[in-house]
């Protein structure tokens, strides 16, 4: 199990998934998330389920963002909330951001995301949410 | 009027009518003057006869051909993907059979990354942004009944896999009893960019960057008429950069493949006119069309100046040109019509060759058939209907757009400047100075939205009221990935395995020796060897390329 220490800098890890390579939204919010005084892992592209979610343990990340561009978000969400599962770690909210359709939007919270932020979503929302979070 | 006095009348009408902002900016960040005249124009040292010339002439800022649109318009080049081999042959009949002439060949993400379609990391990706090929039993079938003589000429987005993709359209040319010289392929084979935006990267840079020369010195010495890369842009742009980065980036990287192909003892006149260019078209309209004029201005000299080249053609830059995804919103999509038109507008002024226009939905799910008849429709008003095409280059000697033009051209040297500092596109890529800059201009972008200093219509100003986003699924026909594994393992079953081992060995010893790989490859895919089989091999002896986590 892994122990949070109480800190009052939010940590993230913003991790792109699957072959996918539009990284331009996942990096822009890495850097707003950072300016925004946060700590920032950025994963870089085509990274496996099973990295995101060892660095994630690893680094001891308050939240892990996911960015999705191509349609693979459930699949990616199954996968990577398995691997959580094995790190016993699904107390790490997951958020997501990209081109989701709603109709997905209730199976990818039942595989535990926190939140979706659709395009055209402001970074400081999403600065808002994870301060939310991480208390 | 004397200058001094309409500066006068200036002030005034600030005074008494305000001013919408303090200070105006181009997308680049080149500050806009109130007013574009003679005197500003020729203070900053534009020399008509040096810096315009005539269309058709060096240096081509005003175009490559000397009659532009008025002998023909530009190439209408759609850009469409699909899952399986059958549908993708149906639909390009269809498209031949409405008068399409140059056909593109989308390749889903596995494809394009080297791995066959029952690789783990396919998974869920299989036929989704294009079609799956994994030997050249699939590209028989794409093309069944559609000889390769057909279009005018066929397009791929191979990239990483350039080379590839050359030896099967040979392969596929001599299955079909059609001799090379009378087809063309265009590979778009341009690695570079792929490490800094789109990411369709599978070896280090180094070794990459030689096997995409590798496809150039083969074409050069054997298929002359064959584009074997295209030199883009356009992704940098979608992933950041700013006009004036996109122009350096996308001509420091030309650079270096013209570098790499000298230095194999080609002639820079044997290739060069074979190069082509692929560039964005967002909706800075004025920003954009000088960016086209200088990028030709550049191009020409760059390969006058820098590379002796003395033939016509090598200094003419054929610009492919593709509407822009980032400037579409999710918010009141209907309103990406309109945006569309103005960036093809854009291109088709600034002297584009070919244009693909986005599909107004394209932000929400793969285009419906009516947004993508839209996309191609806008493309026909605009040629047919508003006269824009009728006069050579019609915004030539405007004193704002040659300003802009000037102005481009220089913030865009003094950055080539700097790659060149940082020892050229590779280094500079590998150090991350292109993705540093690039970020910090995506990231402005955001902020500006953010603090609605930079209006998006219908996303931070003039919103509806509780809109609903309407993203689709990305629905691919059920069972493609299960076709496209059972296709592979009945080629797997059916070929000759020791044939199959004894061509990829000898591939491996062409890129061990550091020979030219394709006359390899041709023996590889004609054994029905897969595109996965091929690349493994490659990384074998070159290694694999993988992003590592970073803290920011």
């Amino acid at each position: 199990m892994v122990v949070k220490r109480a800190r009052r800098i939010p940590r993230v890890l913003v991790a792109k998934i699957g072959l996918d390579g539009h990284s331009r939204g996942a990096q822009v919010v890495a850097h707003g998330l950072r300016d925004a005084g946060m700590e920032v892992i950025y994963t870089g592209i085509r990274q496996t389920p099973a990295a995101v979610a060892r660095a994630a343990v690893q680094e001891d990340v308050d939240v892990i963002g996911i960015s999705s561009m191509v349609g693979a978000h459930l699949a990616i969400m199954k996968k990577l909330r398995k691997e959580l599962e094995a790190l016993n770690a699904t107390d790490i909210p997951v958020i997501l951001g990209g081109i989701i359709p709603q109709k997905d939007y209730d199976a990818l919270r039942a595989l535990g995301a926190g939140a979706i932020f659709p395009p055209g979503s402001k970074v400081s929302d999403i600065v808002e949410y994870i301060r939310g979070v991480v208390r | 009027m004397k200058r001094e006095e309409w500066e006068e009348l200036l002030a005034l009408d600030y005074r008494n009518r305000g001013r919408r902002k303090a200070r105006f900016y181009s997308d680049s960040k080149i500050e806009l003057h109130d007013l574009y005249d003679a005197d500003r124009l020729q203070r900053s040292g534009f020399d008509p006869e040096r810096d315009l010339g005539f269309p058709g002439a060096f240096p081509y800022t005003r175009g490559i051909y000397p009659a532009m649109y008025r002998a023909d318009f530009w190439i209408m080049g759609q850009y469409s993907g699909f899952g399986n081999p059958e549908a993708t042959n149906e639909r390009f009949k269809y498209l031949l059979s409405k008068g399409q002439t140059a056909l593109a060949l989308a390749l889903d993400l596995p494809t394009q990354l080297g791995l066959d379609s029952d690789h783990e990391l396919a998974d869920g990706e299989v036929g989704k942004a294009g079609v799956a090929i994994n030997s050249l039993q699939d590209m028989e079938d794409i093309f069944d009944g559609i000889p390769l003589d057909q279009p005018r000429q066929i397009f791929t987005t191979a990239n990483a896999i350039g080379p590839i993709m050359l030896a099967l359209f040979l392969a596929l040319g001599e299955k079909q009893g059609i001799d090379p010289s009378r087809f063309t392929v265009v590979l778009q084979n341009d690695i570079l960019k792929e490490f800094v935006a789109r990411g369709t990267y599978i070896f280090p840079p180094t070794p990459s960057l030689k096997f995409a020369i590798d496809a150039v010195e083969y074409c050069t010495r054997r298929h002359p008429h064959f584009k074997p890369i295209v030199v883009c842009g356009s992704h940098m742009r979608q992933g950041g950069a700013t006009a004036v980065q996109e122009v350096a980036f996308s001509l420091s990287n030309a650079r270096a493949y013209i570098d790499e192909a000298v230095a194999r003892g080609l002639q820079v006149d044997d290739f060069a006119p074979s190069m082509e260019c692929q560039l964005s078209v967002p909706m800075n309209l004025f920003e954009e069309i000088a960016k086209y004029r200088a990028f030709r201005r550049m191009w020409a000299r760059m390969l006058r100046e820098r590379y002796g080249a003395r033939k016509p053609e090598s200094m003419q830059c054929f610009i492919r040109v593709y509407t822009t995804g980032y400037t579409m919103t999710a918010q009141q999509p209907l309103n990406n019509i309109v945006r569309v038109a103005i960036e093809a507008l854009g291109a088709i002024l600034g002297g584009a060759q070919s244009l693909s226009t986005n599909a107004m939905d394209e932000v929400l799910c793969i285009p419906s058939r009516e947004a993508a008849h839209v996309a191609l429709m806008t493309q026909h008003i605009l040629a047919h209907e508003t006269g824009i095409a009728d006069v050579v280059d019609p915004l030539g000697g405007s004193y704002y757009v040659e300003s802009l033009t000037n102005e481009i051209e220089a913030g865009a040297r003094e950055l080539m400047d700097e790659v060149d500092r940082r020892g050229g596109a590779q280094k500079a890529i590998e150090e991350g100075f292109y993705q540093k800059l690039m970020r910090k201009a995506a990231a402005d972008y955001q902020r500006e939205i953010e603090s609605g200093e930079r209006v998006i219509v219908g996303l931070n100003r003039f919103r509806e009221e509780e809109e609903e986003i309407r993203i689709e699924s990305f629905e691919v026909d059920e069972g493609v990935q299960e076709r496209a594994i059972e296709r592979l393992r009945r080629t797997r079953a059916g070929r000759d395995d020791a044939r199959v081992r004894s061509c990829l060995e000898s591939l491996e010893n062409a890129a061990r020796q550091g020979r030219n790989t394709v006359p390899a490859l041709i023996d590889c895919v004609r054994a029905y060897a897969t595109i996965g089989e091929m690349c493994e091999t490659l990384s074998r002896v070159w290694g694999r390329y993988q992003e590592s986590p970073t803290w920011l």
